[in-house]
């Protein structure tokens, strides 16, 4: 699938989610990539000639990481919302899933350890569920991804502050 | 019902609450039980019948010591306070009722074991009522030395129901789950929570444990497949079976009350609903159709009704609903998260986990109507309860101390015992019924 193909399909899905009565929320607004400005490295930039004693630095770690496709959705409190921040992350998924066909994913739905496990359970399953179904609105078909959870029986970090349970707070997206 | 009867003018059918009304006018203050071994009890205010076990003829030569477990299981009861004795009686033995009844004790146990020749132990006891000066019966029973602890359960069970009227729960077992680095074990243990036989062991996580009516399997769901799978499985020879391996997950099992079908908890058609399903797990029949999170469900001791768990409302609370179909009607309304309902076997009170100013409580609702619920415990951190087949105690798990422990607590709160102090974390208790 071309590129102008797949975004028809998400403009066209992203339309219809932010019609309907469901919780996902892949709204209109384009995704935040990228937002900084460069840093003054040629002297051009606003703020006039560069210090003796610039460094610039140059990160390889960090463009290598973006060039993989992420594979965590997090979540906030109570929430099965997915936040502008990881729809590049839910877009990214569908159109390798709808460019290729036999790719399947498990979608791990996980929450952080405060109460009970089997609510807890049912919790992550409605994460997970909320982004199998925008996989689906993005063109990827129904037995390309199954919804499961694991509740909180699998943090990602141990802890028990809000910074351990945000990064809890989650879906994983897996190949099978 | 002699020593009973003792205590109470009533001609009524003695019970455990006619005692204790009876022991708080006539006793006063009672001082808190003192710990036996690993067994923790606390209990303020609370009080309770003095007995004393002596030490059983020849004890000391098997494994266990019987005394200190009959004694133990007693305390845990929440009816009883064991009397610190050094002294020696066997079944046979004459003992002197002024002396023990100058020391505030009213009933008196003491017995021997007696190793056979064919490697099992004859273990014998006798009970006496000592306000009376009277026996008030006793047993003798060859067990094998694998069952000496079970044969002091036994024990206690006897003068429980001899002294109160009711069955005792001490034979009685439990499931669990630890939890230790990343390897989960499902385990079952004497109701005291020793004597710990792991079922099942495995690298991914296991909850829910959940026991057939007859006690001979439990049903639960392990993670091994890499999503929620619930199993069946024999606890005497270790047979497993898929109950409910559908598409999404599949969680929370509970048997009828008849061990003909199951409940449990799907997402194969999206949302986790409730189902009906055989005991195999065939025929699931969808209960709940609703567009929210229904889970947690359990069957009423007739079997007509199913407690369960939805967000229907907003957050988490408790509603019930025929099983054969029908209105839902809401059950739980103080709080904005309540879950893991359990119902006690003579379905008078409902026992659940409500969240309350951030902490997980445990509470105890009468469920004829009017009854305020009530928090049993000063604990934060609160877990699936479940009542003993009597009804009379309630096992929990928590967190004590800076560990994950189970503790069993009588309905009113007021006596608790911590079992299985373990570096492990433990969860997921579940009381099995009467079966050994």
């Amino acid at each position: 699938m071309n590129t102008i193909q797949f975004t028809t399909i998400a403009l066209v899905a992203s339309a219809f989610l932010a019609g309907c009565a469901s919780s996902v929320k892949l709204d209109d607004k384009p995704a935040p990539v990228e937002s900084r400005t460069p840093t003054t490295s040629g002297g051009k930039a606003a703020g006039g000639s560069t210090s003796p004693t610039q460094v610039a630095s140059v990160d390889l770690t960090k463009s290598a990481a973006s060039a993989e496709i992420g594979r965590v959705v997090y979540f906030d409190y109570d929430s099965f919302v997915i936040k502008d921040d990881f729809r590049p992350v839910v877009e990214a998924q569908a159109k390798v899933l709808s460019t290729d066909r036999t790719k399947k994913l498990s979608v791990e739905g996980h929450t952080d350890e405060r109460g009970g496990s089997e609510y807890n359970l049912a919790l992550g399953q409605k994460r997970a569920e909320s982004v199998t179904k925008a996989l689906k609105l993005l063109g990827v078909n129904d037995t390309q991804v199954e919804a499961v959870s694991f509740g909180k029986e699998r943090p990602a970090v141990q802890g028990s502050d809000e910074a351990a349970w945000a990064k809890n707070r989650r879906a994983e997206l897996n190949n099978r | 019902m002699a020593f009973s009867s003792h205590f109470c003018a009533n001609p009524m059918r003695p019970s455990i609450h006619a005692l204790l009304v009876f022991l708080s006018l006539s006793l006063g203050l009672v001082s808190a039980s003192e710990a036996q071994f690993r067994v923790e009890i606390s209990g303020v205010g609370a009080t309770q019948v003095p007995i004393a076990i002596a030490r059983f003829r020849d004890e000391d030569r098997t494994t266990q010591v019987l005394s200190a477990i009959v004694r133990s299981d007693l305390e845990r009861a929440g009816v009883f306070r064991g009397i610190d004795t050094t002294v020696l009686i066997d079944e046979t033995g004459q003992p002197q009722m002024s002396d023990w009844r100058s020391r505030g004790v009213d009933a008196l146990v003491g017995g021997s074991v007696t190793r056979l020749a064919d490697g099992r132990f004859d273990v014998r006891f006798k009970l006496w009522d000592v306000v009376k000066g009277k026996e008030m019966g006793g047993q003798s029973n060859a067990v094998a030395p694998t069952d000496l602890r079970l044969a002091a359960h036994h024990i206690a069970d006897f003068v429980y129901e001899k002294l109160t009227g009711e069955k005792g729960v001490f034979s009685t077992r439990i499931a669990y789950v630890t939890r230790s680095g990343s390897r989960y074990a499902l385990r079952v243990a004497d109701a005291d929570g020793e004597a710990g036989q792991v079922a099942l062991n495995s690298p991914e996580p296991i909850i829910s444990p959940a026991w057939s009516p007859n006690g001979q399997e439990l049903a639960y769901v392990s993670f091994e497949a890499q999503k929620a799978v619930v199993y069946a499985q024999e606890v005497a020879s270790g047979k497993r079976r898929v109950i409910a391996n559908f598409r999404g997950s599949n969680s929370a099992p509970a048997w009828s009350p008849d061990g003909q079908s199951l409940v449990a908890t799907l997402s194969r058609e999206g949302g986790s609903q409730i189902f009906v399903m055989g005991r195999n797990g065939e025929n699931p029949k969808r209960v709940t159709s609703s567009p929210s999170i229904d889970t947690e469900a359990t069957f009423t001791p007739d079997g007509r009704t199913l407690y369960f768990v939805s967000d229907r409302s907003g957050g988490p609370q408790i509603y019930r609903v025929p099983v054969a179909g029908g209105a839902v009607e809401r059950v739980t309304f103080t709080g904005d998260y309540n879950i893991s309902p359990a119902l006690s076997p003579d379905g008078r009170y409902m026992a659940y986990i409500s969240r309350q100013s951030g902490a997980f409580k445990l509470y105890v609702a009468e469920l004829s109507k009017g009854a305020t619920p009530q928090a049993i415990t000063d604990t934060r951190d609160d877990e699936s309860p479940s009542f003993a087949p009597n009804g009379r105690l309630i096992i929990y798990a928590t967190r004590s101390g800076g560990r994950d422990v189970l503790m069993t607590t009588t309905l009113d709160g007021k006596i608790k015992a911590k079992l299985v102090s373990t570096t492990a974390d433990v969860r997921e208790p579940m009381w099995g019924p009467y079966d050994r």
